[in-house]
């Protein structure tokens, strides 16, 4: 079956089939001697109902942290509710039927409240309290509960899993999760990438049908895919994988707390790449020592209007916190052409990717640029962030950006408000006019970052967005490695550090080369770390210089490539 | 005993309004006080100390709600509330937890 690949890895093991989503709840009319009874079963029920929860709380704080746990303190206080209550206590009384059932229609009347709302947000909420109100039903029906059948390594597979199932479970027993509902960002996706447990939702309504208990199935969180009493064929072929997979993982473990460095002992540095707050644990995780993209859209994402200084002041403070001495790299806002913002009304462009976009926006747009730099300078005083201008193509732009940088440091100075001073300034390089400019730009900025997506886009002229001809989207073509190697050059002659943080800083064949033109850091996505802190390892300087000199006079972008292939380690 | 009833008007400035973690503090904070206590929103008018009540106005940025307190520290926590809903709630670390 297919579904949505939403945690990486491979598992293979027996099914496990979480059903108590239809737990049977017999309503029974009682008599008036009763009531006493049922309402003293009710609030002995709240009361485990709450001691289990308190326990969930603090073993989540202690396995995912503080922040995964709070959601248990929310349902803490749906128990202790005035409302919520009295109400349940009223039903028993006024309709003489049992505690369960009167959970249940208070509880219903909740969750259809909330499913009306027009914030999703709100609508999403929905779930907690039906999550809730089935906690103390069970109790009050003595259900047994999942857990107590999870002897062995399972699969759990399920309708979808709400915070406390994925709490309950003892997540060391669990080899995957498959769940018919769901997206890549539903409560199960996240908790499962956060455990780094293997995941495929959103598989459809055939799921349960389908599957049955302790039977064999094998999940494939790297293509979505699930297969329930597989071939011979196909089992042999997931064990082999497996295999494979476990062996990988395995002994790049063995590189998390090695520094990045070449055989000959230069160290380089290794950093991620982020796109929001949850990417911060998995790059610590492989042994990231920084952050050399900290994309900021996020922030003004999937909302209906921008989002305030201080929003952003406590996003970059965290941030900040989370890495302490490490640096952080926070690009301003990289909007415009084809990332649109419905709320900012951008105009239609006939060619986005050469419009009104990035510094070139955000210099014209001081109430969105200027609240953005704010909230970076006043966070850069919790750790060592950086600032980052994208699309920089002459000096005036970058002038610009750092007059507006100057003038808030200032006022902040004014405001007695502290932050780092030295912080340091850089830019991405993406466009082929700043490469030939580098050597004046370099005078004026503390670092580059080599951009490779768009600089592959604008130096081939090729969209990278156009399928047809994605084939020539390729950093293997001469004349952008030339531009890297340019590049590089020029801010190695002031003085000043190259990075990069497309692509191809974590592609595995272009690793000697940029070792050989000798690039100082290379920030990728994290799953890509630990492999390129191996490959780093296997080569020296001497080594590496002699392929990028090799690489420098191949003549098209098929013999660069099949030439790394030949030399790779 | 003097009970005191006391009324007033405030702005929900954060950006995930009255919802969630902030509807929480907001709950708690309402519970440090005696009075009675509603909050009243598009003509609905719930009890400030109920979570599951206070989360089914679904105010959001930019609207006003009542805050109204009946009981002997009435005036206190009508205050309090107000200053809370002002500067604390915007403060607010918003959780990050669905973006991806």
């Amino acid at each position: 079956m297919q579904g949505i690949a939403a945690s990486p890895g491979i598992a293979i093991g027996k099914s496990l089939i979480k059903k108590d989503k239809n737990v049977e709840i017999d309503r029974n009319t009682i008599s008036d001697e009763q009531i006493e009874n049922e309402i003293n079963k009710l609030h002995s029920a709240l009361a485990k109902a709450k001691q289990s929860l308190k326990e969930l709380k603090e073993s989540t704080a202690a396995k995912l942290g503080e922040e995964k746990a709070e959601i248990f303190e929310a349902h803490m206080m749906i128990l202790e509710d005035p409302e919520v209550v009295p109400a349940f206590e009223k039903k028993i009384k006024n309709e003489k039927i049992n505690a369960a059932a009167a959970v249940k229609d208070v509880i219903d009347k909740y969750v259809a409240m909330f499913s009306a709302m027009e914030d999703d947000y709100l609508r999403e909420r929905g779930a907690d309290i039906r999550d809730v109100g089935m906690r103390v039903i069970k109790i009050l029906l003595d259900v047994e509960d999942i857990t107590d059948k999870m002897e062995e390594d399972v699969v759990v597979i399920a309708k979808d899993l709400t915070p406390s199932d994925t709490a309950q479970l003892d997540t060391d027993k669990v080899l995957a999760f498959v769940t018919e509902e769901g997206s890549r960002t539903s409560h199960t996706a996240i908790m499962a990438r956060s455990l780094g447990i293997p995941a495929v939702v959103g598989v459809g309504d055939d799921l349960l049908k389908e599957a049955n208990d302790n039977s064999q199935v094998i999940v494939d969180g790297n293509n979505g895919r699930v297969y329930f009493s597989p071939s011979v064929a196909t089992l042999d072929e997931y064990q082999e994988k497996l295999k494979e997979y476990n062996k990988e993982q395995k002994r790049l473990e063995y590189y998390k707390d090695k520094k990045a460095e070449t055989k000959d002992g230069k160290e380089i540095e290794l950093v991620g790449n982020m796109g929001n707050l949850n990417d911060i644990k998995p790059i610590l995780n492989k042994g990231g020592e920084g952050v050399g993209l900290f994309r900021t859209e996020f922030l003004y994402m999937d909302r209906n209007e921008l989002p305030t200084e201080e929003e952003q002041f406590e996003v970059y403070k965290e941030v900040a916190k989370r890495f302490e001495e490490k640096p952080v790299v926070i690009r301003t806002l990289d909007i415009g052409g084809d990332k649109d913002l419905p709320y900012l009304n951008f105009p239609e462009e006939m060619n986005p990717f050469l419009g009104y976009r990035a510094i070139r926006f955000s210099l014209e747009r001081e109430e969105i640029f200027k609240p953005q730099l704010r909230a970076i300078l006043r966070a850069s005083k919790f750790g060592n962030l950086k600032i980052m201008f994208p699309m920089i193509s002459s000096l005036d732009e970058l002038r610009k950006a750092k007059d507006k940088v100057n003038t808030i440091k200032t006022e902040l100075e004014a405001e007695g408000i502290e932050y780092n001073k030295e912080i340091e300034i850089g830019i991405m390089i993406e466009i082929p006019a700043a490469v030939m400019i580098a050597d004046h730009l370099a005078q004026e900025v503390d670092f580059f970052s080599i951009g490779t997506n768009d600089l592959i886009q604008y130096t081939i002229a090729v969209d990278r967005t156009n399928e047809k001809i994605a084939e020539r989207h390729t950093p293997y073509h001469p004349a952008v490695l030339r531009l890297i190697k340019k590049t590089i050059d020029y801010g190695h002659a002031q003085d000043i550090w190259v990075g990069m943080c497309g692509e191809a800083a974590g592609d595995e064949l272009l690793l000697p080369f940029l070792l050989g033109v000798e690039l100082d850091e290379f920030s990728m996505s994290a799953v890509s770390i630990l492999k390129i802190k191996e490959l780093m390892s296997k080569w020296n300087k001497v080594e590496a210089q002699e392929v990028a000199q090799k690489v420098l006079n191949l003549k098209t972008a098929g013999e660069v490539k099949s030439y790394l292939k030949d030399i790779k380690k | 005993m003097i009970i005191l009833a006391v009324k007033k008007t405030v702005k929900i400035k954060n950006s995930t309004g009255l919802h969630a973690r902030p509807a929480a503090l907001f709950v708690k904070k309402a519970g440090e006080f005696e009075s009675d206590i509603n909050v009243i929103f598009n003509d609905k008018e719930v009890n400030a100390k109920s979570v599951m009540g206070v989360m089914s106005l679904g105010a959001s940025k930019g609207k006003e709600i009542v805050i109204q307190a009946e009981g002997e520290d009435s005036q206190k926590a009508v205050e309090q509330l107000v200053k809370f809903v002002e500067y604390e709630m915007p403060k607010e670390n918003e959780s990050s937890e669905d973006e991806e």
